[in-house]
C-alpha cells in the first residue's frame, strides 16, 4: 500500500513537477505565461464587456507598419520593432477612438478602417526594403524561447496594467456599463476609454513579441469568455478569468512537454477545453444549469 | 535659360528651327508649340532608339532568371559576360516561403532562360512560370542529383538543399552550362570554358573543406543548427547536424522537442550550436544557454549574404561556413 503510494507520487512528480525542475526553458515559459495571465485576465474581461473580443486579431495586423519602420531604421532588432509596433498600435487605436467619439461611425467600423490602412501601409513599407523576410514571423516570439528581456517585458507590462487598472477601475466600469451616465456626471469617460485602449495595445504588443499572436490573443479572450459562466459580478469574473488563464498555461505546457504537440496552440486548446466545460456546466448560464430548473437560488 | 538638346537628333527629319525651351521657362507664348515639337521629336528619337536595339538581340545579353541567390551566383559564374542574371529571392531571403510580386512575374516573362533548384524547394516557382506565360526553357539545376530524404516530420519528401555538397554543386554547374548552351548556342565555347574554370575552383574548394573537417577531432564533428539544410554537407564530409525543428522553417516547436534537444546536447556533448541567417534565433539562444553549448558564428545555408557581408558568392558562403565550423569545433 505504501509502496503503491510511492509509485503514484513518483509518477505525479514525473508528470507535473519534473519538467519544470529539469528545464530552465519550462520554468521561463511558466513564469512568462503566469505574468501575462495576471494582466490578461482583467483586461480580457473588460474587453469582452466592451465587445472588443475581435480587437486582438485586428491589432496583430495593425502593428505591421511600426514594426517595418523599426526594421528599416535598425535592422532585425526586436527592441526597435516592438517599439515601432507599439507606436503604430497606439496610433491606430487613438485615431479610431477619435473617429468613434466624434463621428457617426461605430467603434468596430472605425477600427477596421484604420487597421486595414495600417496593414496595407505596413506591407508596402516592408516591400520597400526589397527583402522578403516575414517581419511578423521574426517579431512574434515563442513561449519556449523567453529570454530575460522578454520576461522583464511581460512582467513590466503586467505591473503597469494592474496599476493603471487600479486607478481607472471605477470610471472604466461605468464607461462599460453606462457611458451616458458617466458623461453626465464627469468628463473622465474619454480619457478612461483611451487609457484603456492603450493598455490593451500594450498587453497585446508585449504578448505578441514575447509569445506570438495566437497565444497573446487567446489568453486574453478565451479565459474572459470562460469566466462569464462562473461569476455574475465583475470582480468574480476577473478572478475566474485569471485563474483560467494560469491553469490552462500550466496544463498546456505539461501536455506539450509529454505529447510533443506545439506549445502555444496546446495552451490555447486547453483554454478552449475549459471554455467548453464551462459552457456546459458553468453555474452562471451554463447549458446544464439552464436545463435544470432552479430550486434554491431564488429567495 | 535655354536647353540645348543633348539627345541624338531625331532621324525622322523633324527639326526644331530654334532650340527648345523648358516647359517652365517663361518664354514668349509661341514657345509652347516649340516645346510640343521638341517633346514629339524626343519621343520619336526614343522610339527609333528602341527599335534599333530590339532586333539586334543576338548581340544582346541572355536574360536569365534564377529562383534564389545561390543559383543566381552559379549562373553568373557560368554565363560570364554573356548573361544578365536576376534572382527572384534575393540575398538573405527565404526561398521556402515567398510571395512573388508582379515585378517577379515580369522578370520571368522577359527571361530567355529560367533556372530553378527543383527537389520541391520553390513550390511557388512553377505557378510563377505558368502565370507569367514565359516561353523560356526551364533548367532544373538539381537534375541528376541523388536526393536525400528529409528527416523527422518531412520523411518521404526529398531534402532540397542539395547545393550544400560541392559534388552536387558541380552537377548544378553542368546543368546550367548545358541549359545556357542550348539557349544561346553561339557562345558555346565561352560557356564551356567558364564552366571548366569554375569547376576547377569548386575542386579546390572541396579540397579546402575536406582539409578543414580533417582538422576537427572526430568526436567533435557534430553541430546543432536551426534548420537542417546541411544534410548533404553532413553526408558528403562526415559531420552530424542535429536540428531542433523540421526541414522547413514553418513548423512550431513543442516543449518535448526542445527538451529532447537539450538532453541530447548534454548527453552527446555536442560542442556548438549555430544560428542561421533567416530564422528567429531566440529559441536557439535559449537552447544554448541551457545546455552549455557554444554559440557558433553565423552560417549561410539557403541564401547568400548581401554583397560585401562575407558570403556573397557560393564559394564565399562555403568558406564562411567551414571557417565557422572549425572555429567552434577545433579545441
Amino acid at each position: 500500500m505504501r509502496a503503491e503510494r510511492g509509485v503514484m507520487l513518483d509518477a505525479l512528480y514525473g508528470t507535473l513537477i519534473a519538467p519544470f525542475a529539469e528545464f530552465d526553458f519550462m520554468r521561463r515559459a511558466l513564469i512568462g505565461s503566469i505574468a501575462l495571465s495576471l494582466g490578461a485576465g482583467p483586461v480580457g474581461v473588460f474587453m469582452m464587456l466592451r465587445r472588443m473580443s475581435l480587437f486582438g486579431d485586428a491589432m496583430a495586423h495593425a502593428i505591421l507598419p511600426g514594426a517595418a519602420i523599426g526594421f528599416l531604421v535598425s535592422g532585425l532588432s526586436l527592441g526597435a520593432m516592438t517599439l515601432g509596433g507599439l507606436a503604430a498600435g497606439i496610433l491606430v487605436v487613438l485615431l479610431a477612438g477619435l473617429v468613434t467619439r466624434n463621428t457617426a461611425l461605430k467603434e468596430d467600423a472605425s477600427l477596421a478602417a484604420f487597421y486595414l490602412i495600417s496593414l496595407a501601409a505596413g506591407v508596402t513599407i516592408v516591400s520597400l526594403k526589397g527583402s522578403n523576410i516575414d517581419l511578423l514571423h521574426v517579431l512574434f516570439g515563442s513561449i519556449l524561447a523567453l529570454d530575460d528581456l522578454a520576461l522583464i517585458l511581460l512582467a513590466g507590462i503586467t505591473t503597469c496594467t494592474l496599476l493603471t487598472l487600479a486607478v481607472i477601475y471605477r470610471p472604466l466600469i461605468l464607461e462599460c456599463v453606462d457611458p451616458a451616465y458617466l458623461q453626465s456626471v464627469s468628463r473622465a469617460g474619454g480619457p478612461t476609454h483611451l487609457v484603456f485602449l492603450i493598455l490593451v495595445v500594450l498587453i497585446l504588443v508585449g504578448g505578441f513579441s514575447a509569445l506570438g499572436t495566437l497565444l497573446a490573443v487567446g489568453i486574453l479572450m478565451l479565459p474572459a469568455a470562460t469566466s462569464r459562466f462562473w461569476a455574475r459580478e465583475l470582480d468574480g469574473m476577473i478572478v475566474a478569468a485569471t485563474l483560467t488563464a494560469i491553469l490552462s498555461s500550466v496544463i498546456g505546457l505539461i501536455v506539450s512537454y509529454h505529447s510533443g504537440l506545439p506549445t502555444g496552440p496546446v495552451i490555447i486548446l486547453s483554454t478552449g477545453c475549459l471554455y467548453a466545460l464551462s459552457l456546459l456546466f458553468g453555474p452562471q448560464g451554463g447549458l446544464v444549469s439552464r436545463l435544470v430548473p432552479h430550486v434554491h437560488l431564488e429567495a | 535659360m535655354q536647353l540645348r538638346s543633348t539627345f541624338p537628333e531625331p532621324r525622322s527629319g523633324i527639326r526644331d528651327p530654334e532650340p527648345a525651351r523648358l516647359p517652365l521657362d517663361p518664354g514668349p507664348p509661341a514657345a509652347s508649340g516649340e516645346v510640343a515639337k521638341f517633346i514629339r521629336g524626343l519621343l520619336i528619337a526614343i522610339l527609333l532608339l528602341g527599335l534599333s536595339i530590339t532586333p539586334g538581340a543576338a548581340a544582346e545579353k541572355l536574360k536569365a532568371v534564377a529562383s534564389f541567390s545561390i543559383l543566381a551566383d552559379l549562373v553568373k559564374e557560368v554565363g560570364g559576360n554573356h548573361v544578365d542574371v536576376t534572382a527572384i529571392v534575393g540575398p538573405d531571403g527565404d526561398a521556402h516561403v515567398f510571395q512573388p510580386s508582379p515585378q517577379d512575374a515580369k522578370a520571368v516573362a522577359d527571361a530567355n532562360i529560367v533556372v530553378i533548384n527543383g527537389l520541391g524547394l520553390e513550390g511557388w516557382m512553377a505557378r510563377l512560370i505558368q502565370s507569367s506565360g514565359t516561353k523560356a526553357p526551364v533548367v532544373v539545376a538539381s537534375k541528376g542529383v541523388r536526393p536525400l530524404q528529409g528527416e523527422g516530420e518531412d520523411k518521404g519528401k526529398a531534402d532540397p538543399h542539395a547545393w550544400q555538397s560541392i559534388a552536387n554543386a558541380k552537377i548544378y554547374v553542368g546543368n546550367i552550362r548545358d541549359g545556357l548552351i542550348s539557349a544561346d548556342p553561339a557562345d558555346k565555347a565561352d560557356y564551356e570554358a567558364n564552366a571548366k574554370a569554375y569547376l576547377g575552383k569548386l575542386d579546390q574548394l572541396e579540397a579546402q573543406v575536406k582539409a578543414a573537417i580533417a582538422s576537427i577531432p572526430p568526436k567533435n564533428r557534430k553541430i546543432i543548427t536551426t534548420h537542417d539544410a546541411f544534410g548533404y554537407f553532413g553526408r558528403a564530409y562526415g559531420m552530424a547536424f542535429i536540428a531542433p525543428q523540421g526541414v522547413s522553417t514553418e513548423t512550431e516547436p513543442s516543449a518535448k522537442d526542445v527538451a529532447k534537444i537539450i538532453r541530447q546536447i548534454k548527453a552527446q556533448r555536442v560542442p556548438a550550436v549555430f544560428l542561421e541567417n533567416i530564422s528567429d534565433d531566440r529559441l536557439m539562444q535559449q537552447i544554448a544557454r541551457e545546455s552549455g553549448a557554444k554559440v557558433g558564428d553565423k552560417l549561410y545555408s539557403d541564401a547568400l549574404s548581401k554583397p560585401g557581408a562575407g558570403a556573397d558568392t557560393y564559394i564565399a558562403m562555403m568558406q564562411n561556413n567551414i571557417a565557422a565550423f572549425t572555429k567552434a569545433l577545433r579545441e
